[in-house]
């Protein structure tokens, strides 16, 4: 993997939370992970692993205590200046106040587009979620399912290289769940995004991602990386094939390995 | 459909109000009652027909002394608002400012104000609307100030780390975020702040002032044991706290249409 291909390239991550005495928290120890332009990455372990806090240094929502992160081949913190990132959290978090399409534009607000060039990519990010007929609706007329594909048409809408996104369907239930799993990978492959993904649910990491990384609480680190290479487009089918169940217990025996350590 | 709704608009703002409304006219013939019933002397508790009818004798009084009263109510209204809504927004961008300030203001919110109003009445004229305006000025002040720094304050941290992520500048996550987000906030203290500033000018009137103000005509007539002519002024007192509520209510809807939509989804 040559370094222009790296997406992300993380070396010797530490981070620490400074707290009085017992209140520190050594969050990360030693990470190492090279994520490649275009790969679906899956971050994957038990609560207090910190794959959220390895989200948030790759955003730049958090700085390293030591350790580099780079994202196309820059700091972290100028790809956040340049808009290398998009967003995506467990809650929606749209804003009560603005329409469906006005929550789609504000990135591009923020970021100086112009009237119209907003209104077009704002129309064209929601027929991507198949919410076009929506854009005049506001948050709460829309389902939990719903609100969240308004949420990625935002993280998308300024044409971002990297998708991140903490557990983005947690919230949802199964049914939902895996009906926006499809759509992720639909819009994945539409959109040609590197995208990284923290989840709690093997099935999910499995069924999306090109790697899972799996991780190890207390402090966090990486236990083991998991290749998944069951072809592509993945369907329902895919869902269904041995291949699949095989990586899902490749998956849950790395998992019960942490544990038990 | 759309008379359908109607009526189930109508039926629903029926249901609403009408509980009240019996109420209000349920306790107005209870009072008559009780006053006939336990033959109430009438300079002390006058029956509600009678102040109806002093009202209506009294009217050319009464209604333009309420009308001197709430402008100086409006007046202090108006510049409390204004100067709390500046200073929260001056001490959302300093968070240091606003740390060492929100203790204080708290303090000086739970201490009563309107006992400062003989004070007020020496600095400036008696006589002078300001000595009220700026009593009513201080009560708004507080509550506005604390509830909108709170609401430009409180937002949901992934909020924040949105706009970070959109390396948005703090002007820009002050507008587009701290400012929509504290409106709920800044409005229901605005709101309470309205009833506040009618009490405030007329208990402050009660210390003395002009002859055309509506608390020294209550505490005139008062004295000289004319209850139904002080019920009478009571009532305008009353219409006034109320009207300047409904219109604050009415901003309120119109500034975020958004806010009444939700609350009418989760009745």
């Amino acid at each position: 993997m040559t370094a222009a291909a790296n997406a992300v390239a993380i070396s010797s991550v530490d981070k620490v939370f400074d707290g009085k005495g017992s209140s520190r928290v050594e969050a990360l120890r030693g990470i190492d992970l090279q994520i490649a332009d275009g790969e679906f990455v899956s971050l994957i372990g038990p609560s207090g692993c910190g794959k959220s806090t390895l989200l948030r240094l790759i955003g730049d929502l958090l700085e390293p205590t030591a350790g580099t992160v780079e994202v196309y081949g820059k700091p972290a913190h100028q790809a956040r200046l340049d808009r290398d990132y998009g967003m995506v959290f467990q809650h929606a978090t749209l804003y009560d106040w603005r329409s469906i399409t006005a929550n789609v534009q504000l990135p591009l607000e923020v970021m100086g587009v112009d009237k119209g060039e907003r209104a077009r990519r704002a129309a064209s990010m929601l027929d991507l979620v198949q919410l076009h007929e929506f854009g005049d609706h506001y948050p709460w007329q829309l389902s939990g399912g719903m609100q969240q594909r308004v949420a990625i048409a935002r993280a998308l809408s300024f044409e971002p290289r990297l998708l991140l996104m903490d557990e983005p369907f947690g919230a949802l239930d199964e049914m939902t769940r895996e009906r926006m799993q499809s759509e992720v990978l639909d819009v994945w492959r539409k959109t040609e995004t590197t995208v990284v993904f923290v989840t709690h649910s093997i099935p999910e990491a499995v069924f999306l991602s090109s790697r899972v990384v799996v991780m190890s609480p207390r402090p966090g680190r990486i236990a083991s990386v998991v290749d998944v290479d069951l072809s592509r487009p993945r369907t329902d089918d895919t869902r269904e094939h041995p291949r699949f169940y095989e990586k899902l217990t490749e998956v849950r025996e790395a998992l019960r390995a942490v544990e038990a350590a | 459909m759309t008379t359908a709704v109607a009526t189930s608009d109508r039926s629903r703002l029926l249901r609403r109000y009408l509980p009240a409304v019996a109420i209000f006219f349920g306790g107005l013939a209870l009072w008559e009652a009780v006053v006939i019933l336990f033959d109430i002397e009438g300079f002390l508790l006058p029956r509600p027909s009678e102040i109806l009818t002093t009202f209506v004798d009294e009217a050319g009084t009464v209604v333009p002394a309420g009308w001197f009263t709430f402008r100086e109510a409006l007046a202090g209204f108006a510049v409390g608002s204004a100067a709390a809504i500046v200073v929260s927004l001056v001490t959302a961008r300093w968070t240091l400012i606003r740390e060492g300030l929100l203790p204080f203001a708290i303090a000086v919110n739970a201490t009563p104000i309107i006992a400062l109003a003989p004070i007020f009445n020496q600095w400036f004229s008696v006589t002078s609307i300001w000595s009220k305006a700026s009593i009513v000025a201080v009560i708004v002040f507080f509550p506005v100030m604390i509830n909108t720094t709170r609401g430009l304050s409180e937002v949901d941290p992934a909020s924040l780390e949105l706009l970070r992520s959109y390396a948005a500048k703090p002007t820009e996550v002050v507008r587009k975020v701290r400012i929509p987000n504290a409106l709920p906030f800044m409005f229901s203290a605005m709101k309470v702040g309205t009833t506040l500033s009618v009490i405030a000018a007329i208990v402050s009137e009660y210390f003395g002032g002009s002859r055309k103000a509506l608390g020294v005509y209550i505490s005139q007539q008062a004295a000289l044991l004319h209850l139904a002519e002080a019920w009478a002024a009571i009532v305008v007192a009353s219409a006034m706290g109320i009207i300047f509520y409904a219109s604050i209510s009415l901003i309120e809807r119109i500034v975020m249409p958004w806010h009444a939509s939700i609350r009418a989804t989760t009745d």
